[in-house]
């Protein structure tokens, strides 16, 4: 096929309309295959779909071109009806290269639309992607789905000529050629695009004009070419009424920051080092410092946490924020925060582990970590958030919590919902709550200043150094109750240790109950935590519909747990738990409660699928 | 409106703590001499504030009268950056040791010192583990017997003022514990200076590295091995004051005779203030029994402040874009209105 025999004319086309569709941008790291998924998630978030995303990347920023490693993709879910997951599998599927092709394929719905840039098959290519002949030369393999040959590389360089641009920049503009060609598909307005690209290249006008025509180019061929028989509308989806933007977690966790240290008019210090999958925070937060945000690009791990300890004794609103690797450094200083009792905040995005791991993929595998990685008794309150919107609500009560028990408090992103996105209803000012902070400015005895004596919850005083009067030294060494003093003794130590368990425990009594989405009782409770939200509600709610008594419980504190989470799992039959590790839940779950809570565990760097987690809903019913 | 500070005294600055370090150990008398220097520099006591790591030397905080925080291992330069981060009016002193300021905690000293954070950094160097009972640390000299090393240690030390003017280091000076008006007049001067102030204290462990320091230290041999740096003075020393060190014909320090066809002229003069490091790091190489030792300011340079800047870069941007607006936040990006089916 090629762009000169084009005769049928656009009325010839008709539109379906389809509620749900899955869509993978794929290609070699450099070819821009983000910001294409990146752009049609803003574009149909803009039109009033509800979006989900899924950013799948390599670790190394440019592994060598042309090869399976070096594969970048992003999936976006969009429809008309409320979702929950980015979608089990792909409708259709861009493919830049060989490679992507090769290690995407398996994803595509049989019947699904391929797209491919014809022109990336050629020998070098082929042979890089480990293919012994070109698969688009009547490769049986892909005689299930519709099939789109484009020469995007060749048709991109057309859309450009005679702005001077050289080969490399001229190609680099076919992400947006195949984006067009997505764009027409779906019915769907570049315009969002367009300005992005007027507000990014505004200063190279070549460059701009280059993308606006190879986004027009893409539309234009769709448009014109008959192979493109039909394409698809999905229509807004009834949201509820409100304002809406995009966000991904990592973006909600830095505005819920500033926005904390804004309402509380106290000073907020983040100190952090470069790690993936968290390092967007510190970006983000970059920006925002006239919101009274210090940000400190810390020389390691460990800095950062001690310069979260000491800016918590300074006075400050402390974060610190990392990925398994780094929270294992931080170690030690998250217990020097735990046993000064002090207020901070340490966000773990976690990633594939153990050691470096799966960088840039998602895992749920620090959840023990976070319960029992420290020496010593030393429990920390853990908030995990369940969607990247929810992210901002979730940074806000963690530092709250903090403040207001004197603690640390350990706050478990991960990767999925720090990279993906969705809508988000923008809150009103007024429904943002200010994090009261409250220094103690007098001596609290007759004795002068006791650091360490405790209110009803037991809950230490927290004085601001510079205040006349307050004088006092805190430290890493078992202290006397209510003095603070350096104190071994046993009975002391056992007292300490006790009132520390107590007082996290204790905030069991100030966070809210678990609501159960189905009955109160019944054949098998499913029990998730964090970024797993989406594909256990949904699943939960498929095999509800299927008249099973399934329900599901979903975790947004670990520790401690809300109170009517034990009363819950002995009112079913079963438990189910499905997490992205190795059953840790289930460990804590079990030996808390005793109840016989069955682990479903995957470890691949992915989300789980709705089917997944429906299947073996399913199959545990019936044994 | 204006009240006078009361004057303070050193015994202000003592905390009701029970000073635990062993008899006759040389951080008494730097704890005497800190407790004398701080009245002077018309600072309220609770704007100081403490920060330490591990060790003998880390216990200090407790034994002063104002605020401090008894960290952990080698952390104490990243936690005082904390503090001065959140609370900048705060006057910092960093209380660290030989093995947790250069061993465990060699990152954090020197990106502080590259940072040029606004803290003095006292470094009690002992030449060895007091608190974990006598191991070398990376200041003892190569061959140590100790209990981690009965055949002698292998590695080479590190020469502390080597290392923190590689860092670039703007506020550079040695003194010895028990060289009491020397080392208040050290800390007074580490106290003025804006940027990090990183001071070497030659402290005697008497436990389990006793004399290390005493030829700097006893009166009648120290005058012949170290040699007091002033300012646009030539290098002069010895009992009768009657050596200097010149540098030769290489640029190489010697040390000479001052009679005859020596004058004082021909001497090396110190200029704290070279914002070339060559001399100071010339100073440091300075080694008993070689040469004398230099005592006293070494560097002393002035740099852009870190706390000061991160807190400049803050007002910057309420200057430019205004106090933070949360609405133009929350709203920041592309939005859309799902209007309700009623609409």
């Amino acid at each position: 096929m090629s762009v000169a025999d084009l005769p049928l004319s656009p009325e010839d086309r008709h539109k379906e309309s389809v509620d749900t569709v899955v869509i993978r941008f794929c290609g070699d790291s450099g070819d821009g295959m983000q910001l294409a998924g990146t752009q049609f998630t803003n574009v149909s978030a803009v039109f009033g779909n509800d979006v989900c995303t899924l950013p799948d990347f390599p670790a190394e920023i440019r592994a060598p071109a042309g090869t399976i490693a070096g594969v970048s993709g992003f999936q976006i879910c969009f429809s008309s009806q409320e979702i929950h997951t980015p979608g089990d599998e792909v409708d259709t599927l861009v493919a830049m290269n060989p490679a992507a092709l090769k290690s995407n394929i398996a994803d595509l719905k049989r019947g699904g639309t391929l797209i491919v840039n014809e022109d990336a098959f050629e020998k070098s290519n082929l042979k890089k992607a480990g293919y012994e002949s070109n698969p688009l030369d009547g490769d049986e393999n892909l005689a299930a789905f519709r099939v789109h040959k484009v020469p995007m590389t060749r048709l991109t360089r057309d859309a450009v000529e005679g702005l001077g641009l050289s080969q490399t920049e001229a190609d680099r503009c076919k992400n947006f050629f195949a984006l067009g060609l997505v764009y027409w598909l779906y019915d769907r307005d570049s315009k969002p695009t367009l300005d992005w690209i007027e507000a990014k290249f505004g200063k190279k006008p070549k460059i701009a004009e280059a993308n606006v025509r190879a986004l027009t180019g893409g539309s234009n061929f769709g448009f014109s070419t008959e192979a493109f028989t039909v394409h698809y509308e999905v229509a807004p989806a009834k949201l509820a009424a409100g304002k809406y933007r995009k966000i991904t977690g990592n973006e909600a966790l830095a505005m819920g920051m500033a926005i904390a240290a804004r309402l509380s008019n106290a000073d907020l210090v983040f100190s952090g080092y470069p790690i993936t999958p968290a390092s967007d925070i510190l970006h983000e937060l970059s920006k925002l410092k006239h919101f009274g945000v210090s940000t400190f690009q810390a020389e390691d791990e460990i800095a950062a946490m001690s310069a979260t300890c000491g800016a918590a004794f300074g006075g400050a609103l402390a974060v610190t924020a990392s990925s398994g690797p780094g929270i294992c450094l931080k170690g030690e200083a998250m217990g020097l925060g735990m046993i000064t009792e002090l207020p901070m905040v340490i966000i773990d995005v976690q990633r594939g582990g153990p050691s470096t791991g799966l960088p840039t993929k998602t895992e749920q595998s620090d959840l023990l970590m976070a319960f029992f990685g420290r020496n010593g008794e030393s429990p920390l309150p853990i908030i995990a958030p369940q969607t990247p919107g929810d992210c901002f609500w979730a940074i806000q009560e963690a530092l709250r919590m903090a403040v207001e028990f004197m603690t640390p408090v350990i706050l478990l992103s991960d990767g999925y919902i720090a990279n993906g996105a969705e809508p988000w209803m923008v809150p009103e000012v007024a429904d943002i709550q200010p994090i009261k902070v409250k220094y103690i400015t007098d001596p609290n005895t007759d004795d002068g200043y006791w650091p360490y004596l405790r209110d009803e919850r037991l809950v230490r005083p927290w004085a601001r150094p510079g205040t006349p009067g307050l004088e006092h030294r805190i430290g890493g060494l078992e202290k006397r109750d209510g003095t603070g003093n350096v104190e071994y003794s046993p009975e002391n130590h056992e007292h300490m240790s006790d009132t520390r368990a107590r007082k996290v425990a204790n905030i069991a009594n100030f966070i809210p109950a678990l609501e159960v989405d189905g009955a109160d009782s019944g054949d098998l409770l499913v029990v998730s935590w964090g970024g797993t939200f989406g594909a256990c509600r949904t699943a939960v709610r498929n095999a509800q519909q299927d008249g099973k008594r399934v329900s599901h419980v979903h975790l947004r504190y670990l520790n401690p747990f809300p109170r009517n989470l034990e009363t819950l799992l002995k009112s079913f039959k079963k438990v189910l738990i499905p997490e992205l590790n190795l059953g840790q839940l289930s460990i804590v779950i079990r030996s808390k409660y005793l109840v016989d809570a069955r682990s479903y565990s995957k470890i691949q760097g992915k989300p789980f699928k709705v089917a997944e987690v429906y299947n073996k809903i399913n199959e545990f019913l019936m044994e | 409106m204006s009240t006078l500070l009361p004057q303070l005294t050193a015994k202000d600055f003592a905390s009701d703590q029970e000073v635990r370090w062993c008899p006759r150990c040389g951080d008494y008398s730097i704890l005497a001499q800190m407790k004398k220097v701080l009245p002077e520099l018309g600072i309220p006591r609770e704007k100081f504030c403490f920060v330490s790591g591990i060790g003998c030397s880390s216990r200090f905080p407790y034994y002063m009268n104002c605020y401090g925080f008894h960290s952990i291992h080698g952390r104490a330069p990243a936690v005082a950056t904390g503090v001065k981060l959140s609370n900048p009016e705060l006057n910092v002193w960093v209380i660290t040791g030989d093995g947790d300021a250069l061993s465990i905690g060699g990152n954090h000293l020197m990106h502080a010192i590259r940072r040029n954070l606004d803290i003095n950094i006292i470094l009690f160097n002992n030449q060895i583990y007091g608190l974990t009972k006598g191991q070398y640390s990376p200041t003892s000299p190569r061959g140590s017997r100790t209990k981690s090393t009965p055949y002698g240690s292998l590695d080479n030390p590190l020469n502390p003022l080597s290392v923190v003017i590689g860092c670039e280091a703007t506020f550079v000076a040695r003194s010895v514990d028990v060289d009491t008006k020397h080392l208040a007049a050290t800390l007074t001067r580490a106290a003025h200076h804006k940027g990090t102030s990183f001071v070497e204290v030659y402290q005697d462990c008497n436990v389990f590295n006793p004399g290390a320091f005493y030829y700097a230290s006893k009166k009648g041999e120290k005058e012949d091995n170290i040699v007091y740096l002033e300012h646009g003075k030539p290098l002069i020393f010895g009992k009768e004051k009657d050596k200097g060190v010149r540098l030769n014909a290489h640029g190489r320090p010697e040390v000479v005779e001052l009679n005859g066809g020596i004058s004082e002229d021909d001497l090396l003069f110190h200029d704290e203030n070279a914002e070339d490091p060559s001399l100071a790091f010339l100073l440091a190489q300075m080694r008993h029994p070689e040469f004398p030792e230099p005592m006293g300011v070494i560097r002393n340079v002035s740099r852009p402040v870190y706390d000061e800047s991160v807190r400049n870069q803050v007002l910057a941007a309420k200057e430019l874009h205004g106090d933070g607006d949360i609405e133009q936040l929350l709203n920041s990006g592309d939005t859309w209105v799902v209007e309700s089916d009623q609409a």
